[in-house]
């Protein structure tokens, strides 16, 4: 790791002066991600921000009916959230099934979703459920945020601040974990939000995708059985040591499958 | 340089660290408790694995300044005073739970924070559990045996398993 100064400011307000008015900048949240890249020396950041210490960040409350979670939120405080497991236990079930627990008592909802890596499960929840992304600036719908592989619609001095989440009706998410890592090797996540299906795919291709055809099958009859035969194109989905794009096309419809009949349970 | 002050196992230390410096670091180089290992330093292994403020954590991802004004347990800070063994390290050496040891420390304690957090264990949620922890010996088979038992003596012994 390279030399940087470390910064542990208490408001938002300090956040942002910091982070516009240093050279080079990087927010820390949980360090699961950050941590490992300065170690292999991919960035070297003049001075690195925690916003561990941002009251305003974090926690999770109910605010329109719907769930509103603050940016630095662990994954192990979802997953165990009173909240989240009345309004949309799914999504406690999700986070709880991110890496492992050492990883969820460190690791937060604003650092997944800004890392933006393809294989992450919080980026299928956001555009499943069809939740907003709010930052220091705008708020950001979640279908906008995420705009390629490891990149989102941030600008450089923009910090997630929260996420909200409109109630939903039906939700299942079902992925097949790297054996390693428990990331998403594809992961699925099929939700009724305002009266729509909506099924998003997470680890097939560099950046999260709704699948319209899987939708439509879904919107007219809510079952596994709709899904028979539906297909997804391997080509430009990802291709690795783990699994080919043709494997992970195949896993598209097995995941979502498996996650209507979680929905529908 | 940066001035950081945490409680490890009970006492308190200030000492002065770079930013870059992990917690493992502070553990190990600055504090002397080797007890905390390093297998892979790429946030897989867990044999890293320290309680903050009582919750499991790999200590080879977190900076030692983060962990400023919280406490922390390593593996030296679970026997009682006069060296009988948490109840926990004694289920690992009663069911041999460990061959070279190498991943033993980290093993304990995330079996310790494990047992903690929930009610009941089952053999499912003890594998489930230590996702975050690989040992390169045992084939697991006796590690899940001994967290089982070292969670129920946690239950049965409380007053030992709270000198932790
Ligand atoms: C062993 C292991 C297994 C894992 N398995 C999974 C898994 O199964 N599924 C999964 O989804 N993830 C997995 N992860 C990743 C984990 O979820 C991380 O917590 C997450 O990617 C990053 O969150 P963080 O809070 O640690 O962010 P950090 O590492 O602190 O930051 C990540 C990036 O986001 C930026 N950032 C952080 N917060 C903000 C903010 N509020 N505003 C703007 N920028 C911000 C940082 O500058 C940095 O660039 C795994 C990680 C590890 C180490
Ligand atoms: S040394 Fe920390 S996880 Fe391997
Ligand atoms: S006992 Fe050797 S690595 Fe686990």
């Amino acid at each position: 790791m390279y030399a940087f100064e470390y910064h542990r400011p208490t408001s938002l307000s300090e956040v942002t002066g910091l982070v516009s008015g240093k050279e080079d900048a990087k927010i820390i949240a949980g360090g699961q991600t950050l941590i490992p890249t300065l170690k292999q020396r991919l960035a070297q950041p003049s001075d690195v921000i925690d916003l561990g210490a941002v009251a305003e960040l974090h926690g999770i409350r109910e605010e329109g009916g719907g769930l509103v979670i603050g940016a630095t939120t662990k994954h192990a405080e979802v997953a165990g959230s009173d909240i989240v497991r009345r309004l949309i236990p799914e999504l406690a079930e999700l986070a709880n099934g991110i890496g492992d627990a050492q990883v969820r008592n460190r690791g937060t909802l604003g650092g997944s979703i800004c890392n933006n890596d393809p294989s992450a499960d919080y980026p299928a929840a956001l555009v499943g459920l069809n939740a907003t992304v709010h930052t220091n600036k705008r708020t950001i719908p979640a279908e906008e945020f995420f705009t390629g592989m490891f990149e989102t619609a941030l600008e450089l001095d923009e910090i997630v601040t929260a996420v909200a989440f409109p109630k939903p009706g039906r939700v299942g998410y079902a992925k097949f974990p790297n054996p390693a890592s428990r990331y998403a090797t594809v992961g699925v996540l099929v939700a009724e939000v305002d009266g729509a299906v909506r099924v998003a795919v997470t680890g097939a291709g560099p950046v999260v995708f709704r699948w319209p055809e899987a939708e439509q099958a879904l919107s007219s009859n809510f079952s596994a059985a709709a899904l028979n035969g539906l297909t997804v194109d391997a080509d430009g989905l990802n291709a690795d040591i783990h699994a080919s794009a043709e494997y992970r096309a195949n896993l598209v419809a097995v995941m979502a499958k498996r996650a209507v009949v979680r929905a529908a349970g | 340089m940066t001035s950081v002050s945490l409680k490890v196992n009970g006492k308190s230390v200030t000492r002065e660290v770079e930013g870059r410096t992990l917690l493992v670091q502070l553990l190990r180089d600055h504090l002397g408790l080797t007890g905390t290992h390093v297998g892979c330093d790429t946030s897989q292994c867990g044999a890293c694995v320290v309680h903050v403020d009582g919750e499991s954590i790999k200590s080879c991802t977190m900076l030692a300044v983060q962990a400023n004004g919280l406490e922390v347990t390593t593996i030296e800070g679970l026997a009682a005073a006069d060296g009988t063994l948490h109840p926990m390290q004694a289920a690992f050496r009663e069911h041999h739970g460990l061959q070279c040891g190498y991943c033993t420390p980290g093993m304990v304690m995330s079996a310790v924070d494990l047992a903690k957090s929930h009610e009941h264990l089952d053999e499912k949620t003890v594998r489930e559990g230590l996702e975050g922890n690989i040992c390169r010996c045992t084939g697991y088979h006796n590690i899940v045996k001994a967290v089982l038992a070292g969670a129920e003596a946690m239950r049965s012994q409380p007053a030992q398993a709270a000198a932790e």
